[in-house]
């Protein structure tokens, strides 16, 4: 653990973004959902959602399977149709932009990424460049320094070279992080990134997104863990069956009894005896 | 190996490969000889009339027909590998190759033979939507539906134009008609480069450009619409030029199987899986291999003459064989 704690110390993600647009208008920035709805075959899957992320901030999503977060999240990446409401970052209006020039707005890190490509790991890091590159030109230096900040600044550049299918599940999620860095995006979103990892990498990307977000970025991130949602982030929003049902710093929403009605499970908050952090039990049953 | 240096040798390949070509066959010439009949066409002195017929208007426009028709497939199957997320797609599997076939044979044989590329070209896309979409009905682009998809298409239309075959060819025309089928450029002539040429003009350069956009796939839909790519429209876009490159070439020589699929993989292996390196070097590669299959196939068992296809097919499908195991050890 003190190995992984101790690169997260190190970063130099500060570098990174003082070249993206996060660093405009912290105050009015953030992400802001408005009446937000998404229909897939007819069906409803997100609706008349609102609710607003700060920047500078980490804000879990959180609620039961089949909630509409990852389509929330698809929603918001722009890789949904039909989708209806406004969404505006930083006080301007997704919709109104290129599909490019979303991209370099906001940065996406999927749940389980795959390709049978044999790609390497700065490859894969550098396709983050795709929304700022010419389409037709090689990547000009420029790009190619920040792809390698964005593979310095996670600890990854010793692994430049490995094939993708190689890595550890803690390694590849840092080298999606990485991706998204180099897209130079104001927010970021992030479906469960810590589904598969062992502990250390779990705690690594956390301390990572709560790192990123000290930067003035704007991370919204689905959560299943309710204790990390109660331990990193300072933010939540709450769904189920694609309705918003709370908003607000997270130390006041989750409350047992709110836990309790969401999940359907009975709920007790704890404190973490090695880190002092909030955090939750849980037992079957309930209300 | 780096992408500048396969393109180097790939580069040199294709000049040597097309110089033995032209001097390979029933009237077997020097390189001397064959250089003099190059040169004496350009402006150069003349030489014996015979020779420089052989080699202008026989063997060469052969021999470039065979290497616009390779370069097309090459791009074609990386297109269509990348656009698809299918390491076995392949202008041939997934049916492009028999629908623009039978385009082709129908006009062909209702006399309307001006209208060869455009059947040919309206075959292929009608098959590929057909294939992509009955792919996308069973729940989604898989490799495995989507080449299942590809071979119910081609069964398909491989019956409608073995019918229609069946029904109008007599006679001498039947041979003809067959080895066309198979996959032949033993008729090209200079017209048949034109439309070859045209085809690769019109939608292979454009595809060529395109590697960029391309890796933005490598992840999936998801991923390539968070990079800024409008994934719907680049997908059908891409494909539809595959689809009007591919029926442009089976136009001119049948459906030549596997150039599409070997050939990129055997780059990637080489030089790794980026776009913009590989579809010039598939090119490249697949414009050398179909002029030494075509090579082969006209000097193997001389004087008879295998169609090209069959050659491809011969070195195609163990390789493709090969992919399927791969694919299986991964998932």
């Amino acid at each position: 653990m003190s190995a992984a704690g101790a690169r997260v110390e190190g970063l130099r993600v500060d570098e990174l973004s003082t070249d993206g647009p996060s660093t405009d208008g912290l105050s009015a920035g953030g992400l802001r959902v408005s009446g937000l709805t998404v229909r897939i075959g007819g069906r409803i899957l997100v609706n008349d959602v609102s609710f607003a992320a700060p920047a500078g901030a980490v804000t879990a999503l959180v609620g039961p399977n089949g909630a509409g977060k990852s389509t929330l999240l698809r929603a918001l990446v722009g890789a949904q149709s039909r989708v209806r409401g406004e969404v505006r970052v930083d006080g301007v209006v997704l919709g109104d932009l290129s599909r490019r020039e979303r991209a370099r707005i906001v940065a996406f890190v999927e749940q389980e990424a795959h390709t049978d490509l044999a790609l390497s790991v700065r490859d894969t890091v550098a396709l983050g460049r795709i929304p700022h590159d010419s389409l037709w030109r090689a990547p000009d230096a420029h790009s190619e320094a920040l792809v390698d900040d964005a593979l310095e600044s996670l600890g990854i550049a010793n692994l430049a070279e490995r094939h993708i299918g190689t890595l550890s599940g803690g390694e590849r999620q840092r080298v999606f992080v990485a991706q998204a860095l180099a897209q130079q995006p104001s927010m970021l979103l992030l479906d469960e990134p810590t589904n598969h990892l062992d502990v250390a990498a779990q705690l690594h990307l956390l301390e990572l997104l709560a790192h990123l977000a000290a930067t003035g970025l704007t991370v919204v991130t689905a959560l299943h863990d309710l204790s990390h949602a109660a331990a990193y982030s300072q933010h939540l929003v709450a769904l189920r069956d694609g309705r918003m049902i709370a908003e607000g710093a997270s130390d006041d929403v989750l409350t047992p009894e709110f836990v309790e009605g969401l999940y359907g499970v009975r709920a007790a908050r704890t404190r973490n005896p090695i880190t002092g952090r909030a955090g939750f039990a849980f037992g079957p049953g309930g209300v | 190996m780096s992408p500048g240096l396969l393109g180097a040798v790939l580069g040199v390949a294709l000049v040597i490969v097309i110089g033995v070509s032209l001097t390979l066959g029933a009237a077997s010439l020097s390189l001397a000889e064959v250089g003099a009949a190059l040169w004496a066409r350009l402006g150069g002195a003349s030489v014996d009339p015979l020779v420089e017929g052989i080699v202008w208007d026989l063997r060469m426009p052969r021999i470039v027909t065979a290497a616009l028709v390779g370069a097309g497939l090459g791009v074609a199957g990386v297109v269509m590998q990348a656009v698809t997320r299918n390491p076995l797609a392949d202008p041939y599997l997934l049916g492009l190759s028999s629908g623009a076939s039978f385009g082709a044979v129908a006009v062909l044989l209702a006399g309307l033979t001006f209208l060869l590329p455009v059947a040919a070209f309206a075959g292929a896309l009608i098959a590929v939507v057909a294939a992509l979409g009955l792919a996308s009905a069973m729940g989604g682009l898989t490799p495995s539906r989507t080449v299942l998809a590809g071979v119910a298409v081609s069964a398909f239309a491989a019956a409608l134009t073995s019918f229609v075959v069946f029904w109008f060819v007599t006679g001498d025309s039947y041979r003809e008609v067959l080895s066309w089928l198979l996959g032949s450029v033993a008729g090209a002539r200079w017209p048949e480069v034109l439309i070859a040429a045209g085809a690769f003009l019109v939608a292979g350069l454009p595809l060529l450009l395109t590697g960029r956009m391309l890796d933005a796939f490598a992840f999936g839909d998801t991923s390539a619409a968070a990079l800024g790519i409008n994934v719907p429209r680049t997908r059908w876009l891409m494909l539809g030029l595959a689809a009007l490159l591919t029926g442009g070439l089976v136009s001119v020589s049948g459906s030549i199987g596997f150039v599409g699929l070997v050939l990129p993989h055997a780059v990637r292996l080489l030089v790794g899986p980026g776009h913009r390196a590989l579809l010039p070097l598939s090119a490249l590669a697949g414009g050398v291999f179909l002029v030494l299959a075509d090579t082969l196939a006209r000097t193997l068992f001389d004087p008879r003459e295998l169609p090209v296809g069959v050659i491809t097919a011969l070195v195609g499908a163990p390789v493709f064989a090969l992919l399927l195991l791969r694919s299986r050890a991964r998932t």
